[in-house]
């Protein structure tokens, strides 16, 4: 116990390391997720064209692959070196992305038909459609597979040190190198990352908790806080 | 030109070889991921052991695979083959998902076919074999199957521990002669040779099999 706790600013700095690339990738996967999921419902063939070939090229690669591409290849191919850090964020956000585009597309193909048809009789454009009617609702959906994906995405971060960022996994490697601790090194980055995991679990409870009474499908005052520390609904399956 | 055909050509035995050894480890842990997810998900119907099984499977499922292969590895005797171990903590790492699926298969079993053979006095295995399985298992093929290529596409993780997978050969080859453009991207795409195919069918499977 005393080793790690001497030693916990290092790992502190590590976490917090794999707290930015997963901040990072997440935002980068968000925004593709729904670029190319909203591309992917429109009615043109051209669009739809051009989601599915994000969705499976990135799908299909493995996240390591992307990034060793991205860190040794690139630069030779093109002359541009990428930053560590920014390289992973692009490999995991680009991966990860291709995966919530598909949920995103699910989500609102499995908007009632009817809504869309209001819209219609409405005369609404098809922003104030998305905007106004088809994305709250698909939201609420999105949200639980967003969470696990999310999850993934961070785990996902772990291979950064196979290119040499300093993140929580090659701080546990530096001290088990050093110290030949195993069990106590390995086991101090395992806490922190399922620390990290379940803080990242009840952040989307509480996104999820707050979209569907936005929606008017729980009261407002809804559980309470201690009401977080259960699954909203029984949860569905893993990320992938 | 920066791109070398030949080259390209040449090595491909080489990368074809690693493409064996990632396509082996993936079948190999889905095989134990399959089995010991499957008891898994039984064992967590047990009051206390279940919710114990439980907890341990969520630290699994919520920390990264990479540092688990690097952990297990160095604690492990070194007469233990670097590719077993992966292949072990690969299908290991993967049962915490798949026990997810299994028990969502068997949470969708109707009640009244537990009380039925309650009713019967079938004996728990036949309960289990004969009545509740059959039942679950068939609505979760299909996502069992996306289990199968997310293992595929985390099989490079290996090369952590010194498996000359897919990747570590691309990284060998590509080194030895400087042609790394060639060698990874080669690897891209043999990755998405096998992995369209294989969705492609997945998708096929859920079509067939009700979806749960």
């Amino acid at each position: 116990m005393e080793f790690l706790i001497e030693r916990l600013p290092l790992y502190l700095e590590g976490a917090w390391v794999t707290v930015q690339l997963t901040a990072g990738g997440i935002a980068l996967a968000f925004v593709l997720a729904m670029f190319f999921g909203i591309l992917g419902t429109r009615s043109g063939r051209f669009p739809r064209a051009v989601s599915t070939v994000y969705v499976e090229v990135f799908r299909g690669i493995a996240a390591l692959v992307i990034m060793f591409w991205m860190a040794y290849a690139l630069p030779i191919a093109t002359g541009f070196q990428l930053e560590g850090r920014f390289a992973a964020i692009l490999a995991v956000g680009l991966n990860l992305g291709a995966y919530g585009a598909e949920v995103v597309r699910g989500a609102i193909n499995a908007v009632p038909r009817a809504q869309v048809e209001a819209t219609v009789a409405l005369n609404m454009s098809w922003s104030q459609r998305m905007r106004l009617v088809v994305l709250p609702q698909a939201w609420a959906q999105m949200l639980p597979t967003f969470g696990n994906l999310s999850i993934e995405l961070m785990k996902a971060t772990a291979v950064v040190y196979l290119i040499g960022v300093a993140d929580l996994t090659a701080v546990a490697q530096q001290m088990r190198q050093g110290t030949g601790e195993t069990v106590l090194a390995f086991m101090g980055a395992l806490v922190l990352y399922y620390l990290i995991a379940q803080v990242m679990i009840l952040g989307i409870r509480l996104l999820e908790r707050r979209a569907n009474r936005r929606l008017g499908r729980i009261p407002s005052d809804g559980g309470g806080l201690l009401g977080l520390l259960r699954p909203p609904t029984p949860a569905a399956g893993g990320g992938k | 030109m920066f791109w070398d055909f030949q080259w390209t050509w040449e090595v491909m035995p080489d990368l074809l070889q690693g493409l064996k050894v990632t396509v082996q480890a993936t079948l190999l842990g889905y095989l134990i991921a399959l089995v010991l997810g499957l008891g898994v998900a039984m064992l967590r119907r047990v009051p206390v052991l279940g919710t114990l099984v439980h907890a341990v499977m969520e630290f699994i499922r919520t920390t990264p695979l990479l540092v688990q292969l690097v952990f297990v590895f160095a604690l492990v005797p070194s007469t233990v083959t670097a590719l077993t171990v992966g292949i072990v903590v690969l299908g290991v790492h993967y049962s915490a998902y798949t026990a997810e699926v299994y028990r969502s298969g068997i949470e969708g079993v109707a009640k009244g076919q537990w009380e039925a053979a309650r009713a019967l006095s079938l004996p728990a295995y036949r309960t289990w074999g004969a009545v509740v399985l059959p039942q679950a298992i068939r609505k979760v093929i299909p996502a069992l199957g996306n289990y199968l290529i997310a293992m595929f596409k985390d099989t490079p993780l290996l090369l952590a521990i010194t498996v000359t997978e897919l990747l570590a050969m691309a990284q060998r080859v590509g080194n030895d002669e400087f042609r790394i453009v060639e060698a990874y991207t080669v690897v891209g795409f043999l990755f998405l040779l096998v992995s369209i195919p294989s969705a492609f069918i997945i998708r096929r499977l859920e079509r067939r099999y009700a979806a749960v």
